[in-house]
């Protein structure tokens, strides 16, 4: 008899963690697709699953160890129908919770039908909830900003202000209306411009960065000299230095120089702040190239630069990609030097512009929103492209966030 | 066969680009931090005072053998400090030659230059220089504004001379809000670094096994820490919003609360009995959703090198998974665990933009790093931003060496 109160009660704390979040989903995709404003009652969800649980035992106990499928779906019709007649739910969230309890059903009868509801599987089951449950949540909180944020970007701002909690897409919408805000950025805001800057800043620190760190890493993991081991262990601490410590005294100096107002000043601390980061991961990868092949190389009679030319780069294309790929992110999403140095308008990179130009009340906040996408796409896509490669090179030398 | 000597020159040479740009771009500053925290040095004063010289004709009606007089202004552009050896060039016209003019100038070829020995601060006066106009004066090529006049001046550089002080340590140390400062910032480092580290364990368990769709649900994993940070910010905050916000608007609709919550602008609420800092809570909400995606990569990593044959074994023996955990994959993902923490930590601590955006370090959510801007841009004070600066570096040294103690080396490498 303990035993079943015990799984009673697991299956119904179960249930209602499930249809909880299933349900705010699922009122979210409802809300997105259908348009729907009439909304789940979230407080019938315990209620619902007591029933159920009771149900489930109820038909347990009668026919021994055995639990129909048919009969749980007649028993949730049957509860769902009085809920529909209360006009408490409509039909498209009766249709989930049907076929959750469904999918729940079976689940249950895998482990629950078996004459000991013993720890071992107990444990299981738990798990399997947990994990289904936790995937789902996992991949609702990363892309439910997302979504908004490029959904919001689309809406006029009539809609946004009637309708916050509407999520749908406006396929409805002209060509040019679903665009507008994104027009209005580019035309109204100089976007346009602000990316240009953001875009060769990206890539001369890119460029700048690889120009230093490739000889620099080369040297730290293949050639002996005195200090070697200090320098290797420094490259870790220097990255831990707070830009905030450097951006007041960089402040100064280049206002004494003349040249804090510029792009050039960005050119300067972006690719000296990712240095450290790319010496250190590329040495890394450096150290794991066989050392036998370039020692070859040099009893022939090549150089050490040949060697570098010719053997170490070509084999670390895939580390250099990702070193890349990671200070073009750092240099694209930069925004406390760009904040703190920049004021003309005429070399904003895209954050100091999103910040300065659409952080506004004044400025609609879908505007705001499609700048947001502006600058999140290009990252994600080039993310999306060479993520094999990022992922390999960030967890090879432990990296800076 | 090689000769070490060479190597090490090469090595050099490869470093030096390297480590001077480093110098420059990151130690320098960090000196210069130091040197600014121990002056009274003001936004104002970056600029340093100067002469400033305007000319003006007070003469109409030129006609050859005439006077003319020509009016200078001198100032000095400093309202505080006075300005030395200050010299001025000024080119004149060919047509007009002087008759008249002030103690320490004098005109040769053309060139109208002076020299004077002190002015003090506020210095503004007008002095009349008189000349007279050549025969061969025509109106029409007489423009007494065709070249500005130039002035250079030696003026004590707050910047560059040899005044300490400890005033600007007094200054924050006496401040209340420095305390509570510290305060936030530990509770924020420490509270988002747990967070973000739950996290990771959570999603990298999660992905352990191989299944359809692991690849993408790991790329979909590291989006909030892809992303540009002013991208994400904006986002929460506009999904936070009291009133145009999604989830106020949506809690509303669902009768979950009757009135808008402030997401970001309540420093307390009353929890239990005891003062709840909810929207620290918030912000630290969002340090955890924005970098978990890097402890999950590290610890999903680690997890794969498990041995395989530590979990057959502890079958055998009967474990079940909960105790698989607790007793293996726990104990081996210690090390990364503890590392990711101090360097996650770390990287909090100097956290600026995330705040920023956010709140702007408002209700309760002020940061060291945020008093920073605060003091040199918003109280114009960059000699006590600087000191503050200097307290998180002082910190920050201790975590570091902290860091260096625990780190086991070959998870470094």
């Amino acid at each position: 008899m303990t035993n079943n109160i015990y799984q009673f009660f697991f299956i119904y704390l179960y249930s209602i963690i499930t249809l909880f979040l299933l349900a705010v989903i699922g009122d979210f995709v409802s809300i997105s697709i259908f348009l729907s404003k009439n909304i789940f009652i979230y407080k019938n969800i315990f209620l619902y699953c007591f029933l159920y649980a009771i149900c489930f035992f109820a038909i347990r106990i009668i026919i021994t160890n055995q639990v129909s499928n048919i009969f749980i779906f007649i028993i949730s019709l049957a509860l769902s129908y009085f809920f529909l007649i209360n006009k408490e739910i409509n039909a498209y969230q009766l249709l989930i919770i049907l076929s959750v309890f469904i999918a729940f059903n079976l689940l249950l009868q895998k482990y629950f039908t078996a004459k000991n509801f013993s720890n071992f599987l107990f444990e299981v089951s738990f798990l399997k909830f947990l994990k289904t449950n936790s995937l789902i949540f996992f991949s609702f909180i990363i892309i439910f900003p997302f979504y908004l944020m490029f959904v919001s970007s689309l809406k006029s701002q009539m809609v946004l202000l009637q309708n916050p909690t509407d999520l749908s897409i406006p396929f409805f919408y002209s060509i040019s209306d679903f665009f507008s805000s994104y027009i209005a950025v580019i035309t109204q805001y100089n976007f346009l411009n602000f990316a240009l800057n953001s875009t060769i800043v990206s890539f001369v620190t890119v460029f700048v960065s690889l120009f230093f760190s490739i000889p620099g890493a080369y040297a730290v993991a293949r050639l002996r000299f005195a200090g070697r081991s200090k320098i290797s262990s420094s490259i870790l601490i220097i990255y831990m230095v707070p830009a905030i410590v450097l951006v007041i005294p960089l402040y100064v100096i280049f206002s004494q120089l003349g040249f804090r107002n510029s792009l050039f000043s960005l050119m300067i601390v972006y690719p000296a702040t990712t240095i450290p980061v790319a010496l250190y991961m590329l040495q890394g990868y450096f150290k794991g190239i066989p050392y036998e092949l370039e020692e070859s190389a040099l009893i022939d009679g090549c150089s050490r630069i040949g060697v570098i030319l010719r053997i170490t780069l070509p084999l670390s294309v895939p580390a250099i990609l990702s070193v890349s790929l990671y200070v073009f992110m750092i240099a694209w999403n930069e925004f406390l030097f760009a904040f703190m140095f920049l004021d003309n308008q005429e070399y904003f990179t895209i954050p100091r512009g999103l910040y300065t130009q659409l952080d506004d009340q004044e400025v609609p906040r879908q505007y705001l929103m499609a700048g947001s996408v502006m600058i999140t796409v290009p990252v994600l896509l080039l993310f999306f492209i060479f993520e094999r490669y990022l992922v390999g090179g960030l967890t090879a030398g432990s990296v800076k966030g | 066969m090689f000769n070490l000597n060479k190597e090490a020159k090469l090595a050099y040479t490869m470093l030096i680009p390297t480590i001077s740009i480093v110098f420059l771009i990151i130690l320098f500053p960090i000196f210069g931090n130091f040197w600014l925290s121990f002056k009274e040095v003001k936004l104002g004063d970056l600029r340093a005072p100067q002469p400033i010289i305007k000319e003006k004709l007070k003469t109409k009606d030129i006609e050859p053998g005439d006077d003319i007089l020509i009016e200078y202004r001198f100032k000095n552009s400093s309202q505080k400090k006075p300005i030395f050896n200050i010299e001025i060039t000024d080119k004149i016209s060919e047509f007009i030659s002087p008759v008249e003019i002030a103690e320490g100038c004098s005109v040769n070829n053309n060139l109208l230059s002076c020299y004077f020995e002190e002015w003090k601060p506020k210095y503004n006066e007008k002095i009349i220089f008189k000349f007279k106009a050549n025969d061969n004066f025509e109106i029409d090529n007489f423009n007494p504004k065709e070249s500005k006049p130039r002035g250079v001046a030696d003026a004590d550089n707050i910047l560059t001379n040899l005044k300490f002080s400890l005033k600007n340590f007094q200054k924050i140390l006496q401040k209340n809000e420095t305390i509570e400062n510290i305060k936030v910032t530990f509770l924020y480092s420490f509270f988002a670094t747990i967070g973000a580290l739950f996290l990771g364990i959570s999603a990298a368990l999660l992905l352990e096994k191989n299944f359809l769709g692991k690849g993408f649900f790991r790329g979909l994993f590291l989006f909030p820490f892809v992303s540009p940070v002013i991208a994400v910010a904006f986002t929460w905050v506009y999904i936070l919003d009291p009133f145009k916000g999604f989830l106020n608007n949506y809690l509303l609709n669902n009768e979950f609360i009757s009135e808008p919550i402030f997401f970001l602008g309540l420093k307390k609420v009353d929890f239990l009995g005891f003062d709840f800092p909810f929207t620290l809570f918030i912000v630290i909400l969002f340090e955890s959703w924005r970098y978990f995606p890097l402890a999950f990569l590290f610890i999903l990593a680690r997890l794969q090198a498990i041995p395989k044959d530590l979990y057959e074994a502890s079958d055998i023996d009967g474990a079940t998974r909960i105790q698989q955990f607790f007793y293996i994959t726990l104990p081996q993902l210690l090390g990364v665990i503890s590392l990711l923490f101090i360097l996650r930590f770390i990287w909090n601590f100097n956290k600026f933009e995330d705040i920023f955006l956010l709140t702007g370090g408002n209700a309760g959510t002020r940061t060291l790093t945020v008093q920073v801007y605060d003091e040199a841009f918003a109280l114009s004070n960059m000699g006590t931003a600087s000191s503050v600066a200097v307290l998180i570096f002082i910190l920050l040294a201790i975590f570091v060496f902290i860091h260096q103690k625990i780190a086991p080396k070959d998870i470094e490498e």
